[in-house]
């Protein structure tokens, strides 16, 4: 095992190393980086040419300035990293320009990639249960039309229409009453799909759906609630309700009685405990106050799982705990939106509350409020988000249900139904699982290669990411950072292909890495 | 009740036949046929692809041969484009600019009135008309998949059966070549084409080609190094067959399945990232068009024009979506495991009954 760890990565740095130089060589080639300077007509100008002849080598030909940025480079591998300067960033050190990006991309698609996989193996793996029915089809015609979608196109669409339209919608958001029972409508069909079964099955999931889908609208414009969004007590122990449905569905199921109650029972703990935690966020402030939250949320769980579990304590503790967590989460949410009207009076009317360009808005970074920040942060993530995610989750869609049928068709799933497990517990304990594990080594290679950055996302939407970074290098002919960039998604690539096999080895007794 | 009996019956046997069929001695080729032209949404893909080529060559016409620029007739003084140029039934072409007729170059047409007017997907600023530039786009778009398609293919089964049948050193140079492709960033090599080279759209399409195989090398070598050890080979090879024709004779029809569906799902990515690159900047530039290049080239003027933005856009979601479903279509059609059985249960089914019951009684 170490020692395939071991040749893999050796191979891959001669691999690494190889391309570097090809790299290198070819963006040396694509222009002169001081084009602009040789143009101008500022009388210091020789003086800037010589110095910056002298601070990249430009006198050096490309062939051997490549074996003096190695030099620097090397440096990396006993903790002096020398990238060189970058001379479009205001000639500050690649390394420095490297690590900012890295960090604005990282919060740009972290979110979008959780949301995709876990909206695109939960919707792939319905449409695989109902395969052939008129909601497979109707995912799958829609992951096929999300999956040829040129994403500037998307994300270019949904800067000016989506924004703008949706702007407008918030700002005296009443849903219309026809908009209104097609929403209900439509969310009918889709639980009536995902429910499936024969006719009165269906005819009553379609019915309790539209009933329960046009309440919530009723509420929502009754409340004006899209304008002032608010979770409150009753919704904090409403939402902890349907995460611990969700998480009974699947781990433990709902034939154990005890179980049931514990992790519903974290509902009435998450009432009981919200106005502590006001005073908690109030004492507590930082980005410690959140995840302290979160940790105690999670522990009061998986405490009261141990504690009155009985025989099953590990599993009751463990969906426990989830279900704590979850509602830590919704805890948090519930506290960053009581700010919400003070954020509202506090971003320029103008633009309204869907920002499309940039990380942040200016006037909230000089209020200092951790709440306020992240309210305004993800006010500029919803968009980049939604891009990012139109395109993603149809890939993941696509495979998790090519991985569940395949699953479904095994002969163990067929033993375990002949034994006379009930359906929830065949596809949960005995195929998804399995149908899982494809997915899980494809994960770490998605996530290490987000970090090269969704390069037309940001260009997009004003986002100084890697990807601005990257392109932004290519245009300048500012090789040093092109190098940097290349250097830090190969090796990212590296790692996440390394941790895939391992993972997939983890996971499966069946494959051995040698 | 016999009735439905009946039915259910004959289509069950029309499943099953299909697959006798096979033991009857019917070719691959037929067989991939069949089951393709049933999936239906394949086929509706193929007729549309079909349709939009035609249209967009027979439209505005063609240039073959030439440098593809853009030169001025010393005669009448109009812009003319270098090279034989084919005419086509459009009475406008994609270089010249006309008299702005709607405000701001707005499309004239009206699909509530069943009109297309003179300019159907309107004017730029300048008056160029954007259905010309869309349909050679188009043309130029598809040129890029297809040559993409062609030479990617071509070197990533070569590379793949050469690394899967010889194994050993010669496989694992082949792979760490593989590797060092990979992770060539697409955006550095076409920026040193859109500077150097002018990036136009063959020298594109070459590139990425040159570049895009190797997914398609991976799943080749998989292949060939479970299929070499299987007896068919040691047959061959017992039979004195030489190595080049083990490997096409005998192995290479085993992986066409696996070569054509992978082929025309790269076709289909291939079109987003020339977009995308041309999107950029960094592939097909001015005076060349592109589907990717005219969304790039308008990209300012949306808020004001949005028409210069819909219809290009528009050609390659449905470029990308057929091909894609053309695609899906060859898989079912190669792979027999992922047979579609029809449904016995669910409601329509359970609606058809409950009519049927009705009517007996």
């Amino acid at each position: 095992m170490l020692s395939f760890v071991a040749r893999r990565i050796a191979a891959t740095l001669l691999v690494l190393l190889v391309a570097s130089f090809i790299v290198y060589q070819l963006t040396a080639m694509s222009g002169d980086p001081l084009l602009e300077l040789r143009a101008s007509r500022d009388p210091n100008v020789q003086a800037r040419i010589d110095y910056l002849t002298q601070a990249l080598n430009l006198d050096v030909p490309p062939f051997f300035r490549y074996f003096l940025w190695l030099g620097g480079a090397a440096g990396c591998l006993v903790g002096s990293c020398n990238l060189g300067l970058s001379v479009s960033r205001g000639e500050i050190p690649v390394t420095e320009a490297l690590s900012g990006a890295v960090a604005s991309t990282v919060q740009l698609v972290a979110l979008a990639t959780i949301l995709s996989i876990i909206v695109g193996v939960a919707v792939g793996m319905t449409t695989a249960l109902r395969q052939y029915s008129g909601y497979d089809y109707t995912v799958t015609f829609f992951a096929f039309i999300f999956y040829s979608l040129p994403i500037f196109w998307v994300a270019v669409l949904l800067k000016e229409f989506g924004a703008i339209q949706f702007n407008r919608f918030l700002a005296e958001p009443v849903i219309p009453t026809t908009t209104a029972i097609l929403i209900a409508l439509v969310l009918a069909a889709v639980v009536t799909g995902i429910v499936g079964g024969g006719l009165k099955t269906r005819v009553r999931a379609f019915v309790g759906a539209l009933a329960l889908s046009g309440l919530l609208i009723l509420f929502l414009n009754l409340t004006q609630w899209l304008k002032y969004p608010s979770i409150g007590t009753v919704g904090v122990v409403l939402l902890t309700l349907l995460a611990a449905g969700v998480v009974l569905l699947l781990s433990i199921g709902f034939g154990i009685r005890r179980g049931v109650i514990i992790v519903t029972g974290m509902a009435a703990v998450a009432g009981a405990l919200w106005l502590p935690g006001q005073y908690f966020f109030l004492y507590v402030p930082g980005a410690a106050g959140i995840f302290g939250w979160i940790a105690i949320m999670t522990l009061a769980g998986i405490a009261l799982g141990l504690l009155f579990g009985g025989d099953g304590r590990k599993e009751i503790a463990r969906a426990a705990g989830f279900t704590g967590f979850l509602s830590g989460i919704i805890m948090v949410i519930d506290e960053a939106l009581q700010y919400w009207s003070q954020y509202v009076s506090l971003i320029p009317i103008k633009s309204g509350f869907i920002s499309t360009i940039g990380a942040t808005t200016p006037t909230i970074k000089r209020e200092g409020n951790m709440w306020l920040d992240l309210l305004d942060s993800y006010a500029h993530l919803i968009l980049p988000t939604a891009a990012l995610m139109i395109i993603s989750v149809a890939g993941y869609t696509r495979y998790s249900r090519a991985s569940l049928l395949e699953v479904m068709n095994q002969d163990y799933v067929r033993t375990a139904r002949a034994k006379g497990l009930n359906e929830r517990t065949v596809v949960v304990r005995h195929a998804m699982r399995n149908a899982l594990l494809p997915i899980a080594t494809i994960i770490p290679v998605d996530i290490t290669g987000l970090i090269g950055g969704a390069v037309i996302t940001e260009q997009v939407f004003a986002w100084n990411g890697m990807g601005s970074l990257f392109v932004r290098g290519l245009n300048a002919v500012d090789v040093n950072l092109v190098m940097g960039y290349v250097m830090v998604v190969g090796l990212m690539a590296v790692i996440g292909n390394v941790i895939a096999d391992l993972l997939y080895s983890a996971l499966d007794p069946r494959i051995r890495i040698s | 009740m016999a009735k439905k009996r009946e039915t259910n019956e004959t289509q069950l046997n029309r499943e099953i036949t299909i697959e006798q069929r096979e033991t009857e001695g019917l070719s691959l080729g037929t067989i991939v046929r069949r089951r393709f032209f049933r999936h239906k949404a394949a086929v509706v893909s193929l007729v549309v692809l079909t349709m939009v080529t035609v249209l967009a060559f027979t439209s505005v016409g063609t240039v073959v041969g030439g440098s593809g620029l853009l030169v001025t007739d010393p005669e009448t003084r109009r812009l003319t484009i270098d090279g034989f140029r084919i005419e086509g039934w459009w009475p406008y072409n994609w270089y010249e600019n006309y008299d702005v007729l709607n405000q701001g170059g707005q499309p004239t047409m009206d699909l509530a009135n069943f009109t297309i007017g003179e300019h159907p997907f309107g004017q730029d600023t300048l008056g160029k008309d954007i259905f010309a530039r869309v349909m050679r786009g188009i043309q130029q778009s598809l040129i890029v998949v297809l040559i993409v398609g062609v030479l990617s293919t071509v070197i990533g089964v070569t590379v793949g059966a050469i690394a899967g049948f010889f194994r050993g050193r010669i496989d694992s140079f082949l792979m760490r070549a593989t590797d060092v492709v990979i992770i060539l960033p697409l955006l550095v090599v076409g920026a040193v084409l859109s500077r150097n080279f002018g990036g136009d759209a063959v020298s594109l399409a070459i590139l990425l080609g040159a570049l895009a195989w190797t997914g398609l090398a991976r799943l080749v070598r998989a292949e060939f190094l479970a299929l070499r050890e299987r007896e068919f080979v040691d047959a061959a090879r017992v039979a004195g067959a030489s190595n080049f024709r083990i490997i096409f004779k005998h192995i290479m029809p085993n992986t066409i399945g696996v070569i054509v569906v992978n082929a025309t799902l790269l076709m289909a990515a291939a079109i987003l990232i020339e977009t995308s690159l041309s999107f950029l900047g960094f592939g097909i530039v001015a005076p060349d068009i592109s589907l990717g290049q005219i969304i790039s080239e308008y990209n300012e003027a949306f808020k004001t024009r949005p028409w210069l933005f819909w219809y290009p856009g528009l050609f390659i979601v449905i470029i990308a979506l057929t091909i894609n479903f053309i695609g899906d279509g060859l898989r079912d059609a190669f792979d027999p495991r992922q047979r579609r059985l029809p449904r016995t249960d669910g409601a329509i089914n359970d609606l058809k009954k409950l009519i049927r019951n009705r009517k007996a009684n």
